[in-house]
């Protein structure tokens, strides 16, 4: 295996910070993202972590800063700088979206099935058949019957509208994925099988990830490096069981102390 | 000139005539493209074609030979009001005959006897948004038509195949004009959507309620949305018209009587009755 340099980088931000008007937002954020890799963002309610995700996501525009992001073919462009006609392709692509509460990434007046192949119709795909064995094979592999193709998210429990908007998001095959806590608001055991095909997408795809949660048990499973957010800041960031076992800073440690034993 | 005392030819006035050509040509430039443009109030409630009326208006000509038809007759009440009110208000000659008119304003219609060059096709449009029900948010809509992300359609379509197993829509059936933007073509039955394509007469759409204008030109290739493997087709319920015997033609299903008897017959009243040989040729 050959050794990744600063030139594989997929994602490369520098200095982002985003106010939004009441000394609240992110501030001085700097990281690189190498492909296949899985980065937590950690911190308390208010840290900036979903702001963060949203800016990396385009849903909001910071006030300085630079994200570049490597395409498929390896030139390295601005998200903030490129047309909004190619932001969106980019979004429906190369770029995922999970939202913390599945109602916000799901039509929910639409079928399984027909959520499932939204981006593939919205990237010109126009043969139903096709879109329709891709939206069953997607189902199975989220662990969804596939005899629910035709029923509406709305009849879906909590875990299967989560595993439905993860299948909605994987199914062109996207290179960056943004979650937001997608294991948020979901019941413990429904929460482990949910983070076990987490895991077992993103090995399989080889996909990249930047992964927020508040919820440091989910941070030690899925993530291989960690930022620690606090105020809007990263105070500390590094291998995950590093940061975990070893917490530097003063808040860090803290967080990791607060960490109900089951 | 004008008919009527006190009114200006053709009822509107001309500074909004000029307004409403101004939309016009703009639209006819980029066919599809849904113009804004100042729509007045005119003495027929909206829904009953104040956007039709308006187009019609700014359009007609002294010389010009007016048709209106409704639901593809032309001695229904809307037809008849509109028909007298252009013949009252401009004076101009009236027909029922399509191929004598010029201009022919229509509802929920295309005439059955191709159209030819020179003739203008006016419908009337209460929604103009093919977008509307799928995007509540005028300003995103207008962002989708920008930039030509129509995927939303496609699934609104994949939902009727999956749920009814063929694309249910019967009437305003959403169409691609030029190759470019997506427009509704107003309330017809999906069964007119193929002469909309490359028709020799000039297609102008006007709705009054929404204030937007958008034409289709003469020889411009509309194409109705479908997937590969569901291409577009259109109904027919597979008899001939009762009265003249036509098995090519749209079909109204009238109810005869409350023991359930029906009789399917042509929807175009002018095209019935010259097949029937009640108007000398």
């Amino acid at each position: 295996m050959t050794a990744l340099t600063g030139d594989d980088r997929l994602l490369c931000v520098r200095d982002l910070g985003l106010d939004y008007g009441n000394g609240r937002g992110v501030r001085d954020v700097n990281f690189d993202l190498w492909p296949g890799e899985v980065l937590g963002i950690v911190g308390e309610s208010g840290s900036g972590k979903t702001t963060l995700l949203k800016l990396l996501g385009g849903q909001l525009a910071p006030q300085s800063g630079s994200i570049r992001y490597r395409m498929a073919d390896g030139t390295m462009i601005d998200l903030n700088t490129m047309s909004e006609a190619r932001r969106r392709h980019l979004g429906r692509t190369e770029l995922a979206f999970v939202h913390q509460n599945p109602r916000d990434g799901l039509r929910l007046a639409v079928t399984a099935g027909g959520n499932v192949g939204e981006r593939l119709m919205a990237n010109g795909a126009r043969h139903y058949g096709r879109i329709r064995a891709a939206a069953l094979d997607w189902l199975e592999r989220v662990e969804i019957e596939t005899g629910r193709i035709d029923d509406r998210p709305t009849t879906f429990s909590g875990g299967m509208q989560q595993r439905l908007q993860i299948a909605r998001n994987l199914v062109s095959g996207p290179r960056l994925v943004l979650m937001d806590e997608p294991t948020g608001g979901l019941d413990v055991s429904v929460q482990a099988r949910l983070l076990d095909l987490l895991r077992g997408l993103v090995a399989d795809l080889g996909l990249t990830v930047v992964i927020v949660t508040h919820d440091l048990g989910v941070a030690r499973l899925l993530a291989h490096r960690l930022m620690v957010m606090q105020g809007g800041r990263v105070i500390e960031s590094g291998l995950t069981d590093q940061v975990l076992d070893d917490p530097r800073e003063p808040y860090t440690q803290l967080l990791v102390s607060s960490v109900l034993a089951a | 000139m004008s008919g009527v005392e006190g009114y200006n030819f053709a009822y509107l006035d001309e500074q909004t005539k000029r307004m409403i050509r101004r939309a016009l040509l703009k639209a006819v430039a980029v066919p599809g493209y849904q113009v804004p443009f100042a729509s007045r109030e005119m003495p027929l409630p909206y829904g009953w074609g104040t956007g039709g009326i308006q187009v019609t208006a700014a359009v007609l000509g002294a010389d010009d030979t007016l048709k209106v038809i409704d639901q593809g007759a032309d001695d229904t009440t809307n037809a008849v009001s509109i028909r007298r009110f252009f013949a009252k208000t401009a004076g101009v000659a009236t027909t029922t005959r399509t191929a004598e008119a010029t201009v022919i304003q229509t509802r929920h219609r295309i005439p059955e006897q191709p159209l030819t060059e020179g003739q203008i096709l006016v419908y009337q449009v209460p929604t103009p948004e093919p977008l509307r029900w799928l995007e509540p948010r005028e300003a995103e809509t207008r962002v989708l038509h920008a930039l030509g992300d129509y995927g939303v359609m496609q699934v609104e379509l994949y939902e009727d195949i999956a749920i009814h197993g063929k694309i249910k829509r019967a009437y305003d059936y959403p169409v691609e004009v030029a190759q470019r933007y997506m427009t509704s073509p107003s309330p017809i039955p999906k069964f007119d959507n193929p002469k909309l394509s490359n028709s020799p007469a000039l297609q102008l759409f006007g709705a009054g309620r929404e204030k937007r204008i958008y034409a289709i030109p003469p020889h411009t290739p509309v194409r109705s949305l479908d997937f590969e493997d569901y291409p577009f087709d259109v109904d027919h319920p597979g008899q001939p018209c009762a009265l003249c015997g036509d098995r090519a033609s749209y079909l109204d299903e009238i109810v005869t009587d409350d023991k359930g008897s029906r009789m399917f017959v042509c929807s175009d009243t002018d095209h019935c009755a010259e097949r029937r040989g009640e108007i000398p040729q």
